[in-house]
C-alpha cells in the first residue's frame, strides 16, 4: 500500500516538495529572527537545489500522462523544470546584495518565489486546460505580488497594477477561449481534444473563435506584439531583481505552456493558428527591435528586446515538427541564459539608494571593470546572435526550421529584424569600451556573484562552441513529449 | 603535422592562445610583458604557416592538409579545415603581417596596450580560420567572429570619429553575412543535410533560386572586398582606425571577401554568376575608374589610400568575372600584392602620423630633407601602388588587363586607366608630402624612421620587390586550383536538374 502510494505521488515529487519546502519556510521565517534571515536564504537555495535534482534524476515514466488526464510527466517537463530551478537558483544569487540593499531580502519574497516556481512547474506538466489555468494563476499571482513588494516606490506600485490589470484580462481571455474549444469538443482534456478536432466537430466556427481567444491570451503572457503593452511598463516599473525574474525562468513554462496547448491539444488546427502566429511574430520582432532603439533606460530596452526574442520563438512554432518545436525550445533556453546574465549585471552595478539602469551608466565599464566588461560584451554578442556565442545557434536553429519548412522570405525577413536588433546590443558595447566612465566608484561584487556572472559570460561562450550537447537535450525532450503528427 | 600536432588547427589556435595570455597580463602596468608575448606570439604564429607552402603539392587542386571531426552532430555540422591553392597564400599573408602590426603599434600605443595586441592575435587566428573552413558553418562563425575585435580595435583605438565608423563597418557588415546564413540554411535543406562547401559546390540548383543566392552572397561578399557601391564604410574606417587596424583592414579583410566569390559565389552558382557577370564587371570598372577619380581628390592622406584599395579592388573582381585563368591568376595575384603594397602604405602614414599627429596631406611638405631613408622606402611603396613593373603590384594588373583584352577591348582600356590614375593620386601625393621645402615647424623637428621602423618597412619591400621581380612562386601554387575552379564554373548546374 505505502510503495503504491509513493509511486501514485512520484510523477508529481517535485511540486510536492516545492510545495511542502514552501509552506515550511514559510512558517519557518517567522520564528526567525532579522540576523537568522540568511538562513532562509540557505534553505531556500537547498529546496531549489532538490527541486533540481527531482527533476532532473526521478526516472520518466512509462505513462507520462497521469492523473486522469492532469498531469503530465515526461522528458519535456523534466528538462523545463530542471532549468527552471536552476534559473530561480541563479536569479536569488544575482539579486540577494540587491534585494539586501534595498531592504526587500524578506522571508516573503522567498516564498513568494517558491510558490512563482511552483506555479511554473505545474505550468511545465499540466496537460488539460484546467491544471493548466491553475499553474498560470498561481505563477502571475505571486508575480503580482512580488512586483508590489516595493510598497513606498510609486513607479513599482503602478507597474503592478498594470501588471495585474491586464494579466488579468488575459487570463479572462484564456479562460473565454478554453469554454469555447470545452464546448466544441466537450472536454478539457489536451489528449481528448486533440482526437475530437480529428474526428471532425461539428461547430467548426465555435473551434475557431476559441482558438483566436486562446491563441490572444497565450500572446498576452508571452509579451508579444499587439499584446505587448504591459512588457515595457512591468520590466521598467519593477525593482531590477523582479524584473530579472519575470524576464527569465517563467519563459520556459510559457513555451511548455504554448507547446502543450497549440501542439497537443491544437495540433489539428495548425492551418489556423500559424497563420496568426506568422503576424504576431512579425509584428513583434518589428516593434521590439525598432523599439528598443529608442529607449534610454537600459530595463526598458530589454523589454523591447524581449518582445522581439518571443517573436524569434514563435517562428519555431510556425515551423512545426521536432525541428521548429526543438529549436524553439533551444532558443527559450539561451534567451533565458542571456536575460539572466543581463540583468545580473545591471543589479551588479547598482548600489544602495542607486539603479545602474540607464545607458549612461555603462560608460567605460572596461576601464572600471574589465573582466565584467568582457562578460557582458559576450552576453550582448550572443544576444545580438553573433558567433562565436550561443546566441547565434540559437538564432541559426530557429532559421533552419522555419527554412527548411519552406518559409525562406520569413527567414530573410527575420534576420533583416536582427541586423536591427543588433545595433542596440552593439550600443551597449560601445558604451563599456569606447567611452569614459562618469564615475570610478570601485564595483563591489561578492564572490559567489561573481562566480555565477563568470560562469554565466563564459557559459555563453561555451555554450557558443560547442552548442551540440544541450540542442539534443532539447530535440529529444521534444521529440519523446510531444504529440507530432 | 607540427609535434604532431594538425598544422591548420595550429595556426588558427597558436595565435588565439596567445591573445587570451597577453590579455591576462592585465592593465598598462605589465605593458612590455604584453608586448613581448605578443611578439612572440606573432612570430611562432607565422613560423607554423611555413610548413603549409613548404609541404604544399602544386600538383592538384584537391584539399590539403585536411582536419575533419564532428562537431555539431545535430545538425551534421563538422570541424573540417583544408586549403587549396587558393586559401593557403592568404593564411600565409595573415600571419605575416601579425608581427610587423605587433611591432609597429610598440611604441605608438600606450593605452590599454594588453587589450590592444590582443584584438590582434586572437583576428589573426579567426582569420586563418575563415580561409581554411571548408564547413559553411564553421566558415561563418569565423567570419562573424572576426567582427568582434575589429569593431573593438577601432572603436577603442580610433581617431576622433570611431565610433561612428566602428557602428558603420559592424553593421554594414552584419548585413550581408546574415542574408549568407539564410542562403547557407537553403543550401543545407537543397543538399540533402550537408554544410560541408564542397558538398554545396556540387548541388543542382535551379536558375532563380542561383540568382537570389548569387544576390545574398554579393552583399556578404562585396561589402567586405569592398566592391562600388557599398564600399562606403571602408573609407571611414581606415581613417579612424588606428596604423594597425588599417594595415590589417587593408591587407586582409579586404581578401577575405574577394576570397568568399571564390569559394562561394562562383562554384556554388555557376548560371547566376555567369549571367549577371556583365553587371559585376561594370560594377568593378566603376570602382577602378570613378574611385581612381575619387582617390585624386582627397586631402587625407589615409583616405586616399583607402580609395585606392577600393579601385585596386576592382581589379581583383574583374579579373574573377572574365572567367579565364589569366585573369583570375591575376587577380589573386593582386589581392596578394596589394595586401603588401597597401599594408606598407599604410605603415608609412603611420610613421608620419605617429611624429606629426595629421592625416592631411598639407600638413606635410619637404619632409624627405628631415627623413631621407624613410622617402626612399615610401617611394618604393608609392610606386608599387601605381603598378609600376619591377614591383609586386605590376604582374597582377598586367595579366588583369591582358586577360580583359581577350574579353573586351573596352574594359581592357577602362581597366588599363588605374595605371594613370594610381599613378597620377599616389605620385602627387607623394610629390606633396615628401618633396619641395620644409614647410612648418612640426616638419621641421622630424627625426628619421628607427630601427624597428627599418625592419618592418624593408621586410615589406623585400616582398614588394621579391615578388616584382620573381613571382612565379606565388603563381605555382595557385595554378591547378585555378583551373580546376574554371573547369567547375564552366559546368551549368541547371542542366543536373532536368
Amino acid at each position: 500500500m505505502e510503495q503504491q502510494l509513493i509511486e501514485l505521488l512520484m510523477p508529481a515529487s517535485v511540486e510536492i516538495f516545492l510545495l511542502v519546502m514552501a509552506c515550511f519556510i514559510l512558517i519557518a521565517d517567522l520564528l526567525l529572527t532579522k540576523s537568522g534571515k540568511i538562513f532562509t536564504f540557505y534553505l531556500v537555495l537547498f529546496t531549489l537545489l532538490g527541486a533540481a535534482a527531482l527533476s532532473g534524476f526521478t526516472h520518466v515514466n512509462d505513462h507520462p500522462i497521469c492523473y486522469n488526464g492532469m498531469f503530465v510527466d515526461d522528458a519535456m517537463s523534466d528538462t523545463l523544470k530542471l532549468l527552471s530551478s536552476v534559473a530561480v537558483m541563479m536569479m536569488l544569487v544575482y539579486s540577494r546584495d540587491y534585494l539586501m540593499a534595498r531592504g526587500l531580502f524578506t522571508g516573503e519574497f522567498m516564498v513568494l518565489v517558491l510558490f512563482a516556481l511552483l506555479g511554473m512547474d505545474v505550468m511545465i506538466s499540466a496537460h488539460h486546460f484546467l491544471s493548466l489555468y491553475l499553474g498560470l494563476e498561481l505563477l502571475s499571482l505571486s508575480m503580482y505580488a512580488l512586483v508590489a513588494l516595493q510598497r513606498d516606490s510609486a513607479v513599482a506600485t503602478e507597474a503592478a497594477m498594470k501588471y495585474f490589470v491586464l494579466g488579468a484580462l488575459a487570463s479572462g481571455l484564456l479562460l473565454y477561449g478554453m469554454s469555447m474549444l470545452y464546448g466544441a469538443t466537450g472536454s478539457l482534456d489536451l489528449t481528448t481534444i486533440s482526437h475530437a478536432i480529428q474526428n471532425g466537430v461539428p461547430n467548426k466556427s465555435l473551434l475557431v473563435f476559441g482558438l483566436v481567444f486562446v491563441v490572444s491570451g497565450l500572446a498576452f503572457k508571452l509579451g508579444v506584439v499587439p499584446f505587448h503593452m504591459w512588457v515595457p511598463d512591468v520590466y521598467h516599473g519593477a525593482p531590477t531583481a523582479m524584473t530579472m525574474f519575470i524576464g527569465s525562468a517563467p519563459k520556459l513554462a510559457a513555451f511548455a505552456f504554448t507547446a502543450r496547448i497549440l501542439v497537443d491539444g491544437l495540433q489539428p488546427l495548425v492551418k489556423d493558428w500559424s497563420g496568426m502566429l506568422i503576424i504576431l511574430a512579425v509584428s513583434s520582432m518589428a516593434l521590439g527591435n525598432l523599439a528598443a532603439i529608442a529607449q534610454t533606460n537600459l530595463k526598458r530596452m530589454f523589454a523591447y528586446s524581449t518582445i522581439s526574442h518571443m517573436g524569434f520563438l514563435l517562428l519555431g512554432f510556425i515551423a512545426g515538427g521536432i525541428e521548429g518545436y526543438g529549436s524553439s525550445m533551444f532558443y527559450v533556453v539561451v534567451y533565458v541564459m542571456m536575460s539572466l546574465g543581463a540583468f545580473g549585471m545591471i543589479m551588479l552595478l547598482s548600489r544602495a539608494g542607486f539603479e545602474a539602469d540607464n545607458l549612461s551608466d555603462f560608460k567605460g565599464l572596461n576601464q572600471r571593470s574589465p573582466w565584467l566588461a568582457f562578460m557582458m560584451l559576450l552576453l550582448m554578442f550572443s544576444m545580438a546572435g553573433v558567433p562565436p556565442t550561443v546566441g547565434f545557434y540559437a538564432k541559426f536553429s530557429v532559421l533552419n526550421a522555419i527554412v527548411q519548412a519552406g518559409y525562406t522570405p520569413l527567414a530573410v525577413i527575420s534576420v533583416m529584424f536582427s541586423l536591427i536588433g543588433a545595433f542596440y546590443y552593439l550600443r551597449i558595447v560601445k558604451l563599456m569600451y569606447f567611452d569614459t566612465p562618469e564615475t570610478h566608484e570601485v564595483i563591489q561584487v561578492s564572490p559567489d556573484t561573481a562566480l555565477v556572472i563568470s560562469l554565466n559570460g563564459l557559459g555563453v561562450l561555451f555554450l557558443g562552441l560547442f552548442p551540440g550537447g544541450l540542442m539534443m537535450v532539447c530535440a529529444i525532450a521534444v521529440k519523446q513529449s510531444l504529440l507530432l503528427h | 603535422m607540427i609535434f604532431g600536432l594538425p598544422v591548420i588547427s595550429v595556426a588558427i589556435w597558436l595565435p588565439i592562445l596567445f591573445g587570451i595570455l597577453v590579455m591576462a597580463t592585465g592593465d598598462d602596468r605589465n605593458a612590455p610583458l604584453a608586448r613581448m608575448i605578443a611578439l612572440v606570439g606573432g612570430v611562432l604564429g607565422f613560423l607554423v604557416t611555413l610548413p603549409l607552402y613548404t609541404g604544399f603539392d602544386t600538383s592538384t587542386s584537391a584539399m590539403q592538409f585536411v582536419e575533419y571531426h564532428s562537431w555539431i552532430t545535430r545538425f551534421n555540422i563538422h570541424y573540417h579545415l583544408g586549403v587549396d591553392g587558393i586559401s593557403m597564400l592568404f593564411i600565409l599573408l595573415n600571419s605575416f603581417f601579425t608581427p610587423l602590426v605587433v611591432l609597429a603599434a610598440w611604441k605608438v600605443i600606450e593605452k590599454r596596450v594588453a587589450q590592444y595586441l590582443a584584438a590582434f592575435l586572437i583576428m589573426s587566428g579567426i582569420v586563418n580560420g575563415v580561409f581554411a573552413a571548408l564547413d559553411s558553418i564553421l566558415f561563418y562563425v569565423f567570419w562573424e567572429a572576426m567582427l568582434i575585435p575589429m569593431f573593438v580595435i577601432i572603436g577603442v583605438w580610433g581617431g576622433p570619429r570611431r565610433v561612428y565608423a566602428a557602428m558603420k563597418f559592424f553593421l554594414y557588415t552584419l548585413l550581408g553575412s546574415l542574408l549568407m546564413l539564410v542562403s547557407l540554411i537553403y543550401l543545407y535543406n537543397l543538399s540533402g543535410g550537408s554544410f560541408a562547401i564542397e558538398d554545396f559546390h556540387r548541388v543542382a540548383i535551379p536558375m532563380s533560386a542561383q540568382i537570389l543566392i548569387f544576390v545574398a552572397f554579393f552583399f556578404a561578399f562585396a561589402v567586405k572586398v569592398p566592391m562600388f557601391p557599398v564600399h562606403t564604410w571602408l573609407p571611414d574606417a581606415h581613417v579612424e582606425a588606428p596604423t594597425g587596424g588599417s594595415v590589417v583592414l587593408a591587407a586582409i579583410m579586404l581578401k577575405v571577401g574577394a576570397y568568399g566569390f571564390l569559394r562561394f559565389s562562383l562554384p556554388i552558382t555557376p548560371d547566376a554568376s555567369h549571367k549577371l557577370a556583365g553587371v559585376m564587371i561594370a560594377l568593378s570598372l566603376i570602382a577602378v575608374v570613378y574611385i581612381g577619380l575619387v582617390a585624386l581628390m582627397q586631402s587625407d592622406m589615409k583616405k586616399l589610400v583607402a580609395y585606392s584599395s577600393i579601385s585596386h579592388m576592382g581589379f581583383v573582381t574583374l579579373g574573377f568575372f572574365l572567367f579565364n585563368q589569366f585573369g583570375m591568376e591575376g587577380a589573386l595575384l593582386q589581392m596578394i600584392s596589394h595586401g603588401f603594397v597597401a599594408g606598407a602604405l599604410f605603415l608609412c602614414i603611420g610613421v608620419l602620423y605617429d611624429r606629426v599627429h595629421s592625416r592631411e596631406i598639407s600638413a606635410y611638405g619637404g619632409v624627405a630633407n628631415k627623413m631621407p631613408v624613410f622617402a626612399a622606402f615610401f617611394m618604393l611603396f608609392a610606386m608599387a601602388n601605381s603598378g609600376l613593373p619591377g614591383t609586386s603590384a605590376f604582374v597582377g594588373e598586367f595579366m588583369v588587363i591582358m586577360a580583359a583584352v581577350k574579353v573586351n577591348f573596352w574594359y581592357a582600356f577602362a581597366a588599363a586607366s588605374t595605371l594613370i590614375f594610381g599613378a597620377a593620386y599616389t605620385l602627387w601625393m607623394y610629390k606633396r608630402v615628401i618633396f619641395g621645402k620644409v614647410v612648418n615647424h612640426h616638419v621641421a623637428e622630424l627625426t628619421d624612421i628607427n630601427a624597428r621602423e627599418i625592419l618592418i618597412l624593408s621586410v615589406l619591400a623585400a616582398m614588394v620587390l621579391g615578388m616584382g621581380l620573381y613571382p612565379l612562386p606565388f603563381a605555382d601554387v595557385l595554378h591547378e586550383s585555378v583551373s580546376n575552379l574554371l573547369e567547375h564554373v564552366a559546368h551549368s548546374k541547371i542542366l543536373l536538374v532536368q
